[in-house]
């Protein structure tokens, strides 16, 4: 990793005190020291003043500005979940975070400064040269404005609306306003109290009744036009019988100024309604990602998450579905790789609340060097409920010999007419292959990647096809370190 | 149990000190050493709260259920008013406590007491193989939650089983240990504590029975150490009072290709917990973990396993299996734990729980806890109900739905009971299973 300091000397890295909260691990990955002027700045720490500035910038209606105060309450009041959860979170300082950041952001690193690995990387994934500024925080903005505008004029034309967070609550009130914070409510636990209290960003989406979206929405589109969504607050509605795909991330590193990201998204299928939401997140290792992410599938309903996780240092998202009418549909394909210094908590909610319900957990994760990836499952299927099944399935493979995996499933089933399973498996790259591909010329390295990636095959087939390619050439790289 | 959501419970309930003093001094004889962990433990037990609802090794629990008040250590009782009858089992020798103290015995032959085998009660052992006992007794620790209960069986623990095995013995047929609650409201503290030297290979079983249909309290532990080689089996058959609340913690070490089979039957109890903590200390151990349950009326039993793999190639294999039928209540929680440097352990977990009723509720918590990566590690669970293809099967042929439903929960336990290769034994165990569900 190069040393920052050498190529910027003028500016004192603000980024070490304000937005680097977390002592004791290596910071150098997205310790990019370069001074921000931003339009609107909440300052670091959290009070009442801070959620009442956001409010005020966005102009917002009353009735949010009371929620956020009700959300601030809520999440001061809760424990963290140490409880349960890694105690990795106690390095969590609210105090040192940055809430708030508007528009304006005008970053004066230079490509020069940018770390050579981190180019590497870009390389190697193939992005395009625009792309990788904007990624690398060189550029705030790329050309991105054209193709979001492009995409919403096209949509809008189905009557689609698809706007930011704030402009969803302040121009459409009456079709948000009964579902936010409905399908999450803000003391669901502390990190969706506290996107409540200060969230911006995020899409709104709204999709009319029977129209079907030919293509993804994407976020990685959108959410340039405002900063990275740190707390962004996403609600896509799909009206009886529509349908839409909604992407959100990409396969790039993404660096970021803030070591906290903390997101709400709720999804809405009324009924026959199909929702599939596809993310991947690759943020920088020194982030906390604690996402809340469910969603609420009507009568014959189907939604369908396709989660990734490579970045960041500690991620805990366990996508849901309420399976709240008859027939109704939820799909968990979820894919984690963690490396060293990094802690995937993945896994998946399933709560069954009405007859013939199903619902399908895949999960998959890739441990190599020290990295632990870990698998929390609920599976709910109360009385008197008939015709529901669910099938879970988990599978974990541990590259390096301290490589280490969790399974942390709770199933609950009542009544004698619904049926569950659940199969989990642990286990290495087999010798027999690796030594095989050896024999006719691979190297291990490449050898390692191929089963890898082979054994990820059949999920990363369900992302669109440029995600999979990406996400094959991250493994190929992050296996690279991993042998010999 | 609607009011007592509100009410909060008593931490120590009737285990006042006045109680503890009094057992203290009626084991005033016993080696100081031991006294003084049972202070110690008092201690513990007093200073430690009752399990909360963030407790994550309480997950699920009905803790309004874990009322210690109304409870005493009970007076003793006359061996003939247990209604103590045979159950068929060919054995080796026997021990009876009722309330517990030791109420009838059927020592072990001559020649086994001259082949070095020691079959009495742990008061005994402690005042004439006190170095035994006391690097053995309790010496691990609780890992699953019950810390505060052990600390009570270790404070208020009178008298149970002591069982040594020397090296290279084989028993035959089972030593029986009967652990008795015999008056209404007593409070009863079973204890067997099994060492099988090297490539010693016997079988033990417990059982745990209440005399009469009273509420019972029971907090019971088995220490079960198998050195190298040792091929042991342990058996604990529950069939407590339906009023009777009970805690059972077992710990097992399993030293160099020592193999430890445990099955645990439970059918009685109101509200019944279990926690089994097999260790796997050296390469080649191996640890069977076996139990069925049939739980029914608003019946809980709540299992929770450790499988510790501590070293290179180990083994391990849990199957759990539960008959649901009422409104009962099942809670599995398993662990399979692989330490950072136990390679090539190969550990299984299965929990399959048969539901029989519409109102009754399982709950699976199997996980796994990974830190080495050459290993070969898997769970499952399901629940489901009677398989209709088997039914109609049966029923296709001739037999009677209500029959072909007998024939195929029988089945379901079956593939338990069948590793049991004493015969006597299995088949006194089925028909306490047989007798629970004609009652029903």
């Amino acid at each position: 990793m190069s040393d920052v300091t050498e190529t910027e000397s003028l500016e004192p890295p603000i980024a070490d005190t304000a937005d680097n909260p977390v002592s004791g691990i290596d910071q150098t990955a997205g310790n990019f020291s370069y001074k921000m002027d931003y339009e609107f700045d909440a300052g670091t720490g959290l009070s009442e003043k801070t959620v009442r500035y956001i409010s005020s910038v966005k102009k917002e209606a009353p009735w949010i500005l009371e929620f956020r105060l009700n959300a601030l309450k809520q999440f001061l009041a809760k424990p963290m979940p140490t409880h349960w959860a890694t105690k990795d979170l106690e390095n969590i300082n609210f105090d040192k975070i940055r809430y708030y950041l508007s528009s304006g952001q005008k970053p004066k690193r230079t490509w020069d400064e940018v770390p050579d690995d981190i180019k590497k990387t870009f390389e190697r994934l193939g992005i395009p040269e625009h792309e990788r500024k904007f990624l690398a925080g060189v550029e705030a903005q790329f050309d991105s404005e054209a193709a979001y505008s492009n995409i919403k004029d096209i949509v809008s034309k189905q009557g689609v609306i698809f706007v930011n967070s704030t402009e969803g609550l302040r121009e459409h009130p009456e079709l948000f306003r009964k579902f936010f914070g409905k399908v999450i409510p803000t003391g669901d636990n502390k990190f969706s109290a506290l996107n409540s209290a200060v969230f911006s960003g995020g899409s709104f989406i709204y999709v009319p009744k029977g129209v079907k979206v030919a293509q993804p929405l994407q976020a990685y589109f959108r959410i340039n036009a405002e900063n990275f969504g740190q707390f962004e607050r996403t609600l896509i509605i799909a009206d009886e019988g529509a349908e839409v795909v909604y992407m959100e991330g990409c396969t790039a590193p993404k660096f970021s100024t803030s070591t906290l990201h903390s997101a709400v998204v709720e999804l809405v299928a009324l009924k026959g309604a199909k929702i599939q939401y596809i993310t991947v997140q690759n943020w920088a290792n020194n982030v906390f990602n604690l996402v809340t992410k469910r969603g609420v599938a009507h009568e014959e309903a189907e939604i369908k998450w396709i989660d990734c996780n490579i970045g960041s240092r500690l991620t805990m998202k366990y996508p849901g579905v309420v399976l709240k009418g008859r027939k109704a549909r939820g799909e968990v394909i979820s894919i984690a790789l963690a490396n060293d210094g990094q802690h995937q908590d993945t896994g998946a909610k399933m709560i069954h609340a009405a007859d013939e319900t199903t619902s399908n957990i895949v999960a998959k994760s890739i441990s190599v060097g020290q990295g632990r990836s870990t698998y929390r499952g609920v599976v709910h299927i109360p009385k008197h409920l008939k015709g529901c099944k669910n099938n879970t399935e988990c599978d974990a493979l541990l590259i390096s010999p301290n490589s280490r995996t969790d399974t942390y499933p709770a199933i609950t089933v009542r009544g004698d007419r619904n049926s569950v399973q659940h199969e989990a498996s642990v286990s290495k790259v087999s010798e027999e292959q690796i030594f095989y591909m050896q024999q006719r010329g691979l190297t291990e390295g490449q050898a390692m990647s191929l089963s890898v990636n082979g054994f990820i095959n059949d999920l990363a087939r369900q992302f669109p096809m440029e995600y999979s390619v990406e996400l094959k050439r991250l493994i190929d790289l992050e296996m690279e370190g991993s042998v010999g | 149990m609607s009011q007592s959501a509100t009410e909060t419970l008593s931490a120590t309930g009737s285990f006042t000190p006045e109680v503890f003093a009094a057992h203290l001094a009626s084991v005033s004889h016993l080696p100081a050493w031991w006294l003084d962990r049972k202070r110690e433990a008092w201690d513990r037990f007093n200073r430690l709260p009752l399990p909360k609802r963030t407790d994550e090794f309480w997950r699920f629990a009905t803790l309004s259920g874990l009322r210690l008040d109304g409870f005493s250590l009970p007076g003793s009782v006359p061996a003939g008013s247990l209604g103590h009858s045979p159950i068929g089992i060919v054995k080796s020798g026997k021990l009876v406590f009722a309330n517990n103290r030791l109420v009838a015995s059927e020592p072990i032959s001559a020649e086994l007491v001259k082949q070095g085998v020691i079959f009495e009660t742990l008061q005994n052992a402690l005042l004439h193989h006190g170095d035994l006992v006391k690097a053995h007794l309790l010496a691990h620790a609780p890992k699953l939650g019950s810390e505060k209960f052990t600390a009570l069986h270790t404070a208020l623990l009178n008298d149970g089983a002591f069982i040594y095995l020397p090296k290279g013995i084989e028993l035959a047929d089972p030593l029986a240990v009967f652990h008795y609650a015999a008056s209404p409201g007593a409070a009863v503290f079973p204890h067997t504590l099994v060492i099988a030297e090297q490539n010693a290979r016997a079988t033990v079983v417990d059982f745990f029975r209440s005399a009469d249909a009273g509420t019972h309290f029971a907090c019971g532990r088995n220490d079960l150490i198998a050195s190298h080689g040792a091929q042991l089996t342990y058996v604990a058959a529950q069939t407590w009072s339906r009023e009777t609340l009970s805690f059972q913690s077992n710990s097992t070490v399993a030293r160099r290709d020592a193999r430890v089979t445990s099955l645990n039957l439970h059918l009685g109890g109101r509200q019944s917990r279990h926690e089994s903590h097999s260790q796997l200390a050296a390469p080649g151990a191996h640890s069977e973990m076996l139990a069925l349950t049939v739980a029914h009326g608003s019946q809980e039993f709540d299992q929770r396993t450790l499988q510790i793999h501590q070293a290179p190639h180990t083994s391990s294999n849990l199957l759990y299996k539960n008959a649901l039928l009422d409104q009962a209540k099942t809670i599995f929680s398993g662990l399979i734990v692989v330490d950072p440097d136990a390679q090539k352990t190969d550990a299984y977990q299965s929990n399959r729980n048969l539901m029989l009723s519409d109102e009754a509720e399982a709950n699976s918590l199997p996980g796994l806890e990974i830190q080495a990566n050459d290993v070969r590690c898997t769970h499952g669970a399901t629940s489901s109900r009677i398989d209709p293809e088997q039914e109609f099967y049966l029923q296709a042929r001739g037999i009677a739905k209500e029959a072909a439903d007998e024939l195929l929960i029988f089945g379901f336990f079956e593939e338990v009971l069948s590793k049991l290769d004493h015969q006597t034994l299995h088949d006194s165990l089925r028909d306490l299973i047989k007798s629970k569900i004609k009652k029903l």
